[in-house]
């Protein structure tokens, strides 16, 4: 692998470009591994690094049905935080937050994280209580929070509209300033690189048919191409995760919404934050290239379906021009939908399953990306010691039949 | 969106119905005999099918009656909408 730095850089401009080599060695699965990882995205991904580079184990494969980055990964619309009220999502979510910090050094490859500064909107008397509360809680996690009132966000992001006359006004917000945005598909390219460099194979376009269990234990998979024995697999396929369970007869709480995103044409730098909003519905923020990435909530129906109803994007831009009413003139260049797998409590299920050797990472519903590295990291964890890591340990499988939910819904922001 | 032909007021679009997910979940005859596996099944383990998925609408913006539906989850597709218990 060539490490990417300034000279590279320098010496491959000046020698017309030809010395660039593919970021990631994509092969054919052989028909042994350790560990087995179901599903390419990001998650999935630093699962296969994070084996690898923290506990030694590189006889691993990552299987992706498509191609690296054609999954959710590609899809969100990028924001990272990790402002979460209750003690075991925060705690999580700031442990991803922290890996963040470091990443593009980590892989050796540039995952534009732009600590930018995250805005939660509070529109009523309720939510004032609700954020404040939040912030107080994150405090005590030690992760950086902060409360600003309708002047304070007015100064924060000069073109929302605070005016009292609004339907639902701007009360006021929380603040991570630590949080912002990352480039989605470098974070796969990234880890896709590093894991391969560490002898990880990456296995594009090789869907996983069935898997094969004995006595309560794994011993192989089937794919489109061919059959791998192995004694772990980690199931990590956002949408498809009760897809993959059911072939190995485990049941999970999970159901399969269409989450649509959208983004305007390219306009010059106009919004250096990220702004969310529970209550009118909508998270805005502005790419590197210029446009706006904006983005809501799920479409109600279990779907499979990778595009949404209308009536969801007509909402959002109506919510969009409450706080924005400078975009009213602004085009919207695309939109599209991803599946997103959605828990009763609106968190993850990281750990192990009734089946021996079967372990599951999903149920991220909306909100996966700015878990990617965290999500790997204690995944990996788990995986190779058969035991969960004390991050992931109350996110178990079997908190809901313990009733020991992490209730998140509504606490957080409008993307969990 | 959908086009819902709900079995008391005929065809409306899907902004007047709200949806209920899954069907055929009833509630344990008697709940105090469950085990906490159980208990866990009935309140939150999902068919989550992919493919033709039996649910319960309700038409929310007009007579306020529970139906069901049978819907294809990777088409959308409507194959058949019934009364419930039906």
């Amino acid at each position: 692998m060539k490490k990417f730095s300034a000279l590279s850089i320098l010496t491959e401009g000046l020698s017309g470009n030809k010395g660039w080599k593919p970021h990631w060695q994509s092969v054919d699965p052989k028909s042994q591994y350790e560990v087995v990882i179901i599903g390419g995205g990001g998650h999935g991904l630093a699962t296969a690094y994070y084996l690898a580079k923290n506990h030694n184990i590189t006889n691993v494969a990552v299987l992706e049905k498509n191609w690296i980055g054609s999954g959710n990964t590609g899809r969100n619309t990028t924001i990272v935080r990790s402002n979460y009220l209750l003690n075991e999502s925060s705690r999580l979510y700031e442990h991803s937050l922290k890996l963040w910090e470091g990443l593009s050094k980590e892989l050796n490859y540039n995952v534009m994280f732009s600590q930018r500064g995250v805005l939660n909107l509070a529109h009523s008397l309720q939510e004032i209580r609700d954020s404040k509360r939040r912030v107080f809680a994150n405090k005590l996690n030690k992760i950086d929070a902060e409360w600003l009132d309708s002047n304070s966000v007015k100064k924060y992001c000069k073109i929302i509209n605070t005016s009292k006359d609004s339907r639902y006004p701007i009360l006021g917000a929380t603040l991570q300033r630590r949080a912002g945005t990352a480039r989605h598909d470098a974070v796969a390219w990234g880890f896709a690189r590093a894991a391969s460099n560490l002898g990880v194979d990456i296995c594009e376009n090789c869907e996983v048919t069935g898997l094969q269990i004995e006595k309560n234990k794994i011993v192989s998979i089937n794919t489109t191409k061919g059959n791998i024995n192995t004694k772990k697999i980690g199931i990590v396929v956002a949408g498809h995760g009760s897809v993959l369970a059911r072939m190995a007869g485990i049941k999970l709480p999970l159901e399969t919404h269409t989450l649509q995103a959208l983004v305007s044409e390219p306009i010059k730098p106009i919004l250096d934050c990220v702004v969310m909003s529970n209550a009118v519905h909508v998270y805005v923020s502005q790419s590197d290239k210029g446009e706006l990435v904006i983005g809501a909530g799920i479409d109600s129906t279990n779907s499979y379906q990778q595009r949404g109803n209308f009536s969801i994007i007509s909402g959002q831009m109506g919510s969009l021009l409450e706080l924005f009413p400078i975009f009213s003139k602004l085009k919207m260049l695309r939109t599209w939908g991803g599946i997103v797998d959605v828990s009763p409590d609106a968190s993850p299920i990281i750990g192990e399953t009734p089946v021996k050797g079967v372990f599951f990472n999903g149920g991220w519903g909306t909100g996966g990306f700015k878990a990617t590295p965290g999500s790997g990291w204690v995944f990996a964890h788990t995986i190779a010691n058969n035991f969960p890591h004390k991050l992931a340990d109350p996110f178990s499988l079997n908190r809901f039949y313990k009733g020991k939910l992490i209730d998140e819904h509504g606490a957080a922001a409008v993307a969990h | 969106m959908l086009f819902i032909k709900c079995p008391y007021c005929g065809e409306r679009d899907e902004s007047e119905f709200h949806y209920g997910g899954e069907a055929d979940i009833s509630r344990p005859e008697e709940p105090s005999k469950l085990k906490d596996i159980e208990w866990g099944n009935y309140l939150f383990m999902k068919k989550n099918t992919k493919g033709i998925f039996s649910e319960i609408w309700s038409h929310s913006s007009g007579c306020r009656k529970w139906f069901r539906v049978d819907r294809n989850t990777v088409t959308n597709d409507i194959i058949r909408v019934y009364e419930i218990n039906k």
